[in-house]
């Protein structure tokens, strides 16, 4: 029996990750379609998801901006070094020998150090590329033989996306470092974070 | 919406009485359910459609179809024209009959001539040169000069009918234009050869195998019947523009690879405008003509229309025989992508996507001529004539060898409808390959006049003096040892040929290969069977060698170091991870043993 849980994501934010984990893989599938890394499903429809997943993810985010604010929950991503070299020795070094995780999670704080850097550089630059980019291409690729450069535009939401998927596969794996592979996942669930003491 | 919940309530309620429910109060709840179940299934369009903007109305597909009343096949004119007793006949020279004609349209000549259906020249504000086929060469035939006899067969005049002396057009008077090749509709009007451009007056020989514009498979024409014929007349229609332009260059189909007479009777499938049981297009309604003057041409390609759509009592000053004089600049409404797809006509010509492929009618058009294996005769002394399976000639020996396809994909290219011609006398300049352009086309991804056009590029390899470095003037037709097609001689034709055209010739001679760019724009495919997205948005698409555009899906434009770093990180970090958590596992699994083993 856990010595304590706490209940760490709340419904929305519960709401918000899910629904945003199917968009970003949903958008990552199309986008890579449309891109021609691979083929075999048709051109038309990656096409239609990605737009539609993309105007979905735009809502999504219109509150999750809003939550964000209104809870005070940015603050969970303002950057902290202290402890940083703890954290990197326990992932590097500790885990493998079934240490316990130096950072002590509460409701408050609820990222570690490493945690915090690797959210907010998904927030403050990932999704600033994809998104300007995609909005770009969504609103003005029609002027794209005159005024701008949709092939400029195009690579950087390319590089958005690589960098998107990198994210994806580092957060996936990530997930199952908790005190059981599938503790954070059930975390992100539920919302209750067990503790292993 | 809220009518259709009302009507939905109102049926679902008198559903519900006759099923026999009188009792009142049950009778009440259900038309709360029913109300409450119409109001759930019909509240979301109602709220998405509650403000009734234009715009929404325009998309609802519905109003956007194309109420174009289907043309009844007639004269189109209030006027019998058997009543008159001018065209009673009979006429012993066609000229008589545009006399006659002429004294009721009394403008009718002056407007025919001022338009190059008559003169065959005209100035090219955007090159500043003479165009037509009075100056510029052709990769077909090549040329008009010394070979006017048989070449104003399709002329809309009469008069050069004396071999070996042409009479230039503004030479000739206003009954030598010729009305009947335009507005017969007796189907007996037929302009023979080597006559210059005058039907038959007496049983006159042809050489077999062009029926359809003899009116006869026969070795000889029968004298026309020019009062019949005179009676006739009637707004043309595809029959009269097709006598020309579908047989242009030696045959059917042969010229332009988008006409040819498969466009008689189309199905929908091989042009939508011109769908003999639908819209049923004449080539008018395009081409809109007023006071004689067509419409659009090979000359005045409008690459880019900039004008808005055609509106009755508007100004417009447009071409109309574009696209977008109809259809505007967003024509694609239906869809969640249409304003996608309506973001494609910046760049690229309708044609390009709407015709898929040109020569669809079932009917070959002449891909390449190679005029420099021309010369060889058969064993009974005639010109070799070779027939491929399908029945195409590959080889004639008066002409040379053919290269021929059907359903044939265009070239793409960036187009901005400046072609600059060679006339008679230019000097050749072959690009890298070779190649001899008869008429450059001009357009860049930048130049905000271009869009991307599907062309025909037609070859040959035609004689040039080797010496002036200019293409051979040759004289190809006629009845005299000079003529190509007589005596196979190109030294006689040739200098035949320059001396007529007043240009030096060093009497060197030699072949060069030649191109020429055909803009397709006919053949008109039904929406549903143009181009789909994955045929350009892919690697060896119909647009892969097409610079300046960034199409999605097509390699060559990625950026590679972004896709090189992009997935080398994204490869790291897979096997990183996977590493990482093998690592764990076998630990993890150590650990456990040794617990156990305690």
């Amino acid at each position: 029996m856990p010595a304590h849980r706490i209940y760490l994501f709340k419904r929305f934010e519960r709401f918000w990750h899910w629904s945003q984990a199917l968009l970003v893989i949903t958008l990552m599938l199309s986008g890579f379609r449309i891109h021609g890394l691979y083929r075999g499903v048709d051109f038309v429809s990656a096409l239609r998801l990605h737009i539609y997943a993309a105007w979905a993810l735009v809502l999504l985010w219109v509150f999750a901006v809003f939550w964000h604010f209104t809870s005070g929950e940015w603050r969970q991503y303002i950057p902290t070094l202290n402890n940083i070299r703890q954290v990197m020795r326990y992932y590097a070094w500790g885990i493998f020998l079934g240490e316990h995780h130096p950072y002590q999670v509460t409701a408050a704080r609820k990222h570690n150090p490493l945690q915090r850097l690797a959210y907010l550089w998904v927030k403050l630059m990932i999704n600033p590329i994809i998104w300007i980019s995609g909005l770009v291409l969504l609103l003005f690729a029609y002027n794209w033989t005159t005024d701008i450069s949709l092939q400029a535009v195009a690579w950087l939401h390319t590089a958005g996306a690589y960098m998107m998927l990198l994210f994806f596969v580092l957060h996936v794996y990530l997930t199952t470092t908790g005190a059981t592979p599938l503790a954070h996942i059930k975390a992100m669930i539920s919302g209750w974070e067990s503790s292993e003491e | 919406m809220a009518v259709t919940s009302i009507h939905a309530y109102r049926r679902a309620c008198a559903m519900m009485s006759a099923a026999g429910l009188p009792d009142a109060a049950p009778l009440r709840r259900c038309r709360v359910i029913v109300m409450m179940l119409a109001l759930a299934a019909f509240s979301p369009p109602t709220f998405a459609s509650a403000p009734a903007n234009p715009a929404a109305t325009a998309a609802s597909g519905e109003l956007l179809h194309w109420h174009v009343v289907p043309q009844t096949r007639g004269p189109w004119t209030p006027t019998d024209h058997r009543k008159f007793k001018q065209l009673a006949g009979p006429f012993k020279r066609p000229e008589d009959v545009t006399a006659a004609c002429l004294s009721c349209h009394t403008d009718a000549a002056k407007q025919v001539k001022s338009t190059i259906h008559w003169s065959w020249s005209k100035f090219d504000p955007k090159t500043g040169r003479m165009v037509g086929k009075r100056h510029v060469f052709n990769t077909f035939c090549a040329n008009i000069t010394s070979n006017e006899q048989f070449c104003t067969t399709c002329h809309v005049g009469y008069g050069n009918s004396k071999p070996g002396q042409f009479t230039p057009f503004e030479k000739l008077g206003d009954n030598h234009v010729d009305c009947l090749v335009c507005h017969d509709q007796s189907g007996t009007y037929h302009k023979i050869p080597f006559t210059g451009g005058n039907p038959a007056m007496t049983r006159t020989p042809v050489r077999p195998g062009c029926g359809e514009v003899y009116g006869t498979d026969k070795p000889y024409v029968e004298p026309a019947d020019l009062a019949l014929i005179a009676q006739s007349v009637g707004a043309p229609k595809r029959e009269n523009c097709g006598v020309c332009h579908f047989y242009g260059g030696g045959g059917d189909g042969v010229k332009h690879g988008d006409l040819d007479s498969s466009l008689l009777n189309p199905p929908k499938s091989l042009d939508v405008h011109m769908d003999a049981h639908g819209l049923n297009f004449t080539c008018e309604k395009c081409h809109l003509t007023s006071d004689h003057r067509m419409a659009g041409g090979h000359y005045e390609v409008d690459a880019k229309p900039t004008a808005l759509r055609y509106m009755r009592g508007a100004m417009h000053g447009g071409n109309p025989a574009t696209c977008r004089s109809c259809h505007g600049a967003a024509p694609h409404h239906d869809g969640d992508l249409g304003s996608t797809i309506n973001m494609h006509t910046r760049a690229i010509a309708c044609q390009t996507c709407h015709i898929p492929q040109f020569a669809r009618g079932g009917l070959p058009t002449k891909l390449s001529w190679d005029y420099s294996s021309a010369g060889k005769f058969g064993p009974n002394g005639t010109p070799l004539v070779i027939n491929d399976k399908r029945g195409w000639n590959i080889y004639w020996g008066v002409k040379g060898s053919f290269k021929w396809g059907e359903n044939v994909v265009p070239q793409y290219r960036w187009f901005n409808g400046t072609e600059t011609w060679m006339n008679t006398g230019d000097k050749i300049h072959p690009d890298r390959n070779g190649i001899v352009d008869v008429n450059r086309i001009a357009g860049s991804p930048s130049d905000g006049k271009s869009r991307i056009w599907p062309f025909k590029i037609m070859h040959n390899n035609q004689p040039y003096d080797t010496v002036n470095k200019t293409l051979a003037v040759f004289h190809s037709f006629g009845f005299d040892d000079a003529a190509f097609t007589i005596t196979g001689n190109w030294q006689k034709a040739i200098s035949t040929g320059m001396k007529a055209a007043h240009l030096p010739y060093s009497g060197h001679f030699d072949f060069v290969p030649t191109q020429m760019y055909w803009p397709i724009t006919h053949m008109v495919a039904p929406a549903e069977k143009s181009l789909r997205c994955a045929q350009c948005h892919t690697d060896g698409g119909r647009l892969q060698n097409i610079p300046g555009v960034y199409i999605p899906g097509r390699s060559a434009d990625h950026q590679p170091w972004i896709e090189r770093i992009g997935l080398l990180a994204v490869v790291m970090a897979l096997l990183g991870v996977l590493g990482h958590g093998a690592i764990r596992t076998i630990l993890w699994l150590r650990r456990r043993s040794r617990t156990q083993e305690h």
